[in-house]
C-alpha cells in the first residue's frame, strides 16, 4: 500500500510545443480510489502512463510512497496494470491461471498457494480453484483475471479504461464489482475513464483534466455541487448542467425574459473583463415550477418531455431570448419535472432556480465566483 | 432511435451487407462460418468467405473497435508486419432492436498459422526457438516503427513459414498505440509483458501435455528477451570506430544486411580531435533480401525465402558459368529456366498446400536430402517429381487450414472471454 504523488509532473511529446500533461500536482492517499477523467486528449492516459513508467517525465517528479520513481523501470515500480490482458489459459486450472506470474518470479509454492487462496476468497472463487476456465461464467473469468493482478500484491493498481471493451450491461455490473473489490482490498488505485458517470460512481475522489491541466480534484459530491469552473460544471453530471452567458442588468442577470437577482458577493466579484456578462449554470434538478408572478420566474416553452418513470425531463427554449446577448449552451434548457404531472409540448412553464443552487462563473476566466 | 447499420471499409464490397449482422457473432449459422484455427481470445472471433476472400471478424465494443481499426490502417500504411484491416461494422441491432457490439474485419493472412496449429503433437525445442526468433524480430520491427503493443503474446501473433524459419505478424492491436518514438519504459514494459505472456502460454501447453519434457517455459521466455535485446542493440547501438578503420562502417552495414535490414539513414559524427567516428543507424528497414529479390526478379516473397532463392540464384550463376555476367540478366535466366519451370510443375490442386516460394524452398531441401541419401547428383526435375509424390501430396492444405486438420490438434481449443 502506498500514497502516490504527482509533483509538477510534465510530459511534452517530441515535436509538440504544448505539454500533454502540464505541471500536474496531485496527492493520492493510501488506499484511495482516484479517477482521472476528461475528454479525449486531456492528458488523463498520459498521466497514468507516466505513473506506470511508460512515458518520460520531462519535468517534475512522481513518487510512490516516499520513493521517487521518476526514473525507475516499469517492472520495478511495484504497480499492476489491470485488465491489460485477461485471456485465460484453457489447460491451466483457475489457481494456476491466477498464480503463474508468481511462479515465474520464483516464489515458493506454499506462498503462491497462500496468496492465490487469499485472492480467491476475496473474489469469491474458492470453490473454482481446481477447475478449468471453460467451466466458468463470463463474470467469473473476469474475476480470475483480476486475481492475477491481486496475487502480486502491488502497491498501486492502474486501470486505463478497463470497461471500454465490455457491453453496456456488463459494464455496469463490472463497475460495481471493481469499486467494491477495491474497497475490500484497500489498494491505492488510479483509474482512467472518459465517462463521467463511471467517475462519479466509482471514485473516492475525481481529478478532472482538460488540455493537460488539472481543473479540479474532489469528491464526486464536491465536483457536482461546487464545480470550480464552467468546464467542470458542464463535464460532470448527466443530463448536463444548463449553462449560458447572460447580461447583467443592475443587480440581476437577465435569463430570457426573467431578471434573476444576484447576491452582493457575485456582483462585486465581476470584473471589467467580464464586459457586463455572467456565465450562469443550474442543473435540471435545481429548477422548480412556479407561477408567472414569482420573482425570477423564467418562462420556458416546452419542446419535448422525456418520461423515465421515476423522473421526467422537460426540454424547452427560453422565451424572450435575445441571441445577441445570450448563449445557452446546447440551445435548449433542461428541467427535471414532476413525472406525475408533466407539461405538454408547446406549453409555457415558469421555472425558478432554487435558492443557493445557482452556479456563477466569470465570463473572462471561466472560474467560479463566490456564492 | 435505432442507429443504421454502417460499414466503413477500405475495400468496398456490397457482399459485406449480406452477412447476418443482426445476429451475435457466436450465433452465426454454420454455412456462413469457415472453420479456421483460432487463438486464445477474449473476444468472439469467426472467419467467413466474402467474394472469395477470407475475412476474420472480431466482435468488440464500438469505441475500441474504431480505435483498433484506425491503428491497423496506420500500421498497414507503415508497411508493418500486421494483418490488414478490411472494415468496421457499427450500428448492429438484432431484429428485436437490441444493439450489438461492433465488428472489426481483417483479411485472413493466407498461409498463416496460429502457434498452436504449428505443431501436430508436441512443441519441440527447435520449433520453439524458431517461433520466438520470429516473435523477437516482430517486436523489434514494431518498436522501430514506434508501435507499443501492450499485449505481446503468441496468441496475438500469426506465423507463416519462411524457408527454414518463420515470420511473425501482429494480429491483435487492441491494446497498442503508435508514437513518434517509444520510450525506454514502453519498450521495457512491452518486453516484460511479452515474456510473462509467452511463459504463461507455454505453461498452458505444459499443463495440456503438449510441451516436450525438456523444454523449460521460463528459459524460453528469457530466450525471447535476450534475442530481442541482441537484435535491438545490433540495429540501434552507437559504435565508435577509428577514422583509420573506416571499413568498419561497411562492416556494420553488412551485418545489418545479414540480419535482413537495409540502412536508410546512418548518422555519423567525428570526435573533436578527429580520430574517431561515432556511427549509429538512424532508420533501418526490414526486408533487405526480399527487396533485392523483388528488384531482380519481380518475385514478392518473405525475407528468409528470399535469402534462400538468392542463394539458389548465386549457385545457378556459378554452375552456368555466368560469374562475370550482369546480375539482372542472370536473375532473368534463373527465373525463366529454373524457378518457374519448377513451380509450374506443381499440379494446381496441390498449390494450396504451401506458398509457392515455400514449395520451392522445400524442393531444394528435398533435393539435398535425396543427393545425401543416394550419394549422387540429383537434378531439379527429378527432385520436383519426387517431392510432389513423396512429400507435398501428404501435406495438409495450409492456405486456409480447415478444421478437419485442426481437430487432430489437441490444442485447437479457444476460450472466448465474453
Amino acid at each position: 500500500m502506498a500514497t502516490v504523488t504527482f509533483d509538477g509532473a510534465t510530459r511534452i511529446y517530441p515535436g509538440s510545443d504544448r505539454p500533454a500533461v502540464d505541471h500536474l500536482t496531485l496527492h493520492i492517499e493510501d488506499g484511495e480510489f482516484l479517477v482521472l477523467v476528461g475528454p479525449s486528449g486531456c492528458g488523463k492516459s498520459t498521466s497514468l502512463r507516466m505513473l506506470a513508467g511508460l512515458e518520460e517525465v520531462n519535468d517534475g517528479r512522481i513518487l510512490i510512497g516516499d520513493r521517487d520513481v521518476t526514473d525507475v523501470q516499469p517492472k520495478d515500480r511495484d504497480i499492476a496494470m489491470v485488465f491489460q490482458n485477461y485471456a485465460l489459459y484453457p489447460h491451466m486450472t483457475v489457481a494456476d491461471n491466477m498464480g503463474f506470474a508468481l511462479k515465474i518470479a520464483g516464489m515458493p509454492k506454499a506462498e503462491i498457494r497462500q496468496r492465490v487462496e487469499e485472492a480467491a476468497r476475496i473474489l469469491d472463487l474458492q470453490e473454482y480453484l481446481a477447475r478449468k476456465p471453460k467451466a466458468l461464467s463470463g463474470g467469473q473469468r473476469q474475476r480470475v483475471a483480476m486475481g492475477r493482478a491481486i496475487v502480486r500484491q502491488p502497491r498501486v493498481f492502474l486501470m486505463d479504461e478497463p470497461l471500454s471493451n465490455l457491453d453496456a450491461k456488463l459494464r455496469v455490473s463490472t463497475r460495481t464489482q471493481i469499486a467494491s473489490l477495491q474497497r475490500r482490498l484497500g489498494v491505492t488505485t488510479v483509474y482512467v475513464t472518459h465517462d463521467q458517470t463511471e467517475a462519479l460512481t466509482m471514485g473516492d475522489r475525481i481529478a478532472v483534466l482538460k488540455d493537460g491541466l488539472l481543473q479540479q480534484v474532489g469528491s464526486p459530491l464536491v465536483l457536482y455541487d461546487k464545480p470550480a469552473n464552467a468546464f467542470v460544471a458542464t463535464f460532470i453530471g448527466s443530463p448536463a448542467m444548463n449553462i449560458g452567458t447572460f447580461p447583467i442588468v443592475g443587480d440581476a442577470v437577465r435569463i430570457g425574459e426573467a431578471l434573476v437577482p444576484l447576491t452582493r458577493e457575485v456582483i462585486s466579484a465581476v470584473t471589467p473583463e467580464d464586459e457586463g456578462k455572467l456565465v450562469v449554470g443550474f442543473r435540471p434538478e435545481n429548477l422548480e415550477q412556479v407561477t408567472a408572478e414569482t420573482a425570477g420566474a423564467i418562462p420556458v416553452e416546452i419542446d419535448i418531455v422525456e418520461e423515465l418513470g421515476s423522473d421526467a425531463y422537460a426540454y424547452g427554449s427560453l422565451k424572450g431570448d435575445d441571441p445577441e446577448t445570450t448563449t445557452l449552451q446546447g440551445g435548449s434548457l433542461i428541467a427535471r419535472v414532476n413525472p406525475r404531472s408533466v407539461p405538454r409540448k408547446g406549453e409555457t412553464v415558469y421555472l425558478a432556480i432554487r435558492k443557493g443552487e445557482q452556479h456563477n462563473f466569470s465570463v473572462a476566466t471561466g472560474d467560479r465566483l463566490p456564492d | 432511435m435505432p442507429q443504421a447499420l454502417t460499414i466503413s471499409t477500405v475495400t468496398p464490397d456490397p457482399a459485406l451487407f449480406d452477412l447476418p449482422w443482426n445476429l451475435p457473432l457466436d450465433k452465426w449459422p454454420k454455412d456462413v462460418i469457415l472453420a479456421l484455427p483460432r487463438g486464445i481470445s477474449r473476444h468472439v472471433v469467426r472467419f467467413v468467405k466474402v467474394s472469395d476472400r477470407v475475412l476474420a471478424i472480431k466482435e468488440i465494443a464500438p469505441y475500441p473497435a474504431a480505435r483498433e481499426y484506425a491503428l491497423l490502417k496506420d500500421l498497414t500504411a507503415l508497411d508493418a508486419p500486421s494483418v490488414a484491416p478490411v472494415g468496421l461494422v457499427t450500428g448492429r441491432t438484432t431484429k428485436k432492436g437490441v444493439s450489438l457490439d461492433a465488428a472489426l474485419l481483417t483479411h485472413h493472412l493466407q498461409f498463416s498459422l496460429p502457434y498452436r496449429a504449428l505443431f501436430s503433437y508436441r512443441l519441440r525445442p527447435g520449433m520453439a526457438t524458431r517461433l520466438l526468433d520470429a516473435l523477437a524480430l516482430l517486436i523489434v520491427r514494431l518498436h522501430l516503427l514506434g508501435f507499443y503493443w501492450g499485449d505481446v503474446s503468441l496468441s496475438n501473433t500469426l506465423f507463416r513459414r519462411d524457408a527454414k524459419e518463420f515470420s511473425a505478424y501482429l494480429v491483435d492491436a487492441e491494446t497498442g498505440g503508435l508514437y513518434e518514438e517509444l520510450t525506454e519504459g514502453q519498450r521495457a514494459y512491452d518486453l516484460d509483458l511479452a515474456r510473462t505472456n509467452v511463459i504463461g502460454e507455454l505453461m498452458d501447453l505444459e499443463a495440456g501435455e503438449m510441451l516436450e519434457d525438456n523444454l523449460d517455459p521460463i528459459a524460453i521466455g528469457d530466450f525471447l528477451v535476450s534475442r530481442y535485446e541482441q537484435l535491438w542493440r545490433a540495429l540501434t547501438e552507437e559504435e565508435v570506430i577509428s577514422v583509420d578503420a573506416r571499413w568498419r562502417l561497411q562492416d556494420r552495414i553488412n551485418r545489418l544486411n545479414d540480419l535482413g535490414f537495409d540502412v536508410a539513414e546512418m548518422s555519423m559524427s567525428s570526435s573533436t580531435d578527429g580520430t574517431t567516428l561515432h556511427i549509429r543507424p538512424q532508420v533501418v528497414d526490414a526486408g533487405h533480401h526480399s527487396r533485392r529479390l523483388f528488384r531482380l526478379t519481380g518475385l514478392d516473397v518473405q525475407e528468409n525465402q528470399a535469402r534462400r532463392l538468392l542463394n539458389d540464384l548465386d549457385i545457378y550463376r556459378i554452375h552456368s558459368h555466368q560469374e562475370g555476367a550482369d546480375e539482372d540478366f542472370v536473375a532473368h535466366d534463373w527465373l525463366t529456366h529454373v524457378f518457374e519451370p519448377a513451380v509450374r510443375s506443381v499440379p494446381r490442386d496441390l498449390r494450396g498446400k504451401l506458398e509457392l516460394p515455400q514449395i520451392y524452398h522445400e524442393i531444394l531441401e528435398h533435393r539435398w536430402f535425396m543427393s545425401q541419401r543416394e550419394a549422387r547428383f540429383v537434378s531439379l526435375e527429378e527432385a520436383v517429381k519426387s517431392y510432389i509424390a513423396n512429400v507435398l501430396q501428404h501435406r495438409r492444405d495450409e492456405s486456409e487450414l480447415i478444421l478437419a486438420d485442426t481437430l487432430q490438434l489437441p490444442a485447437a481449443d479457444d476460450v472466448p472471454m465474453d
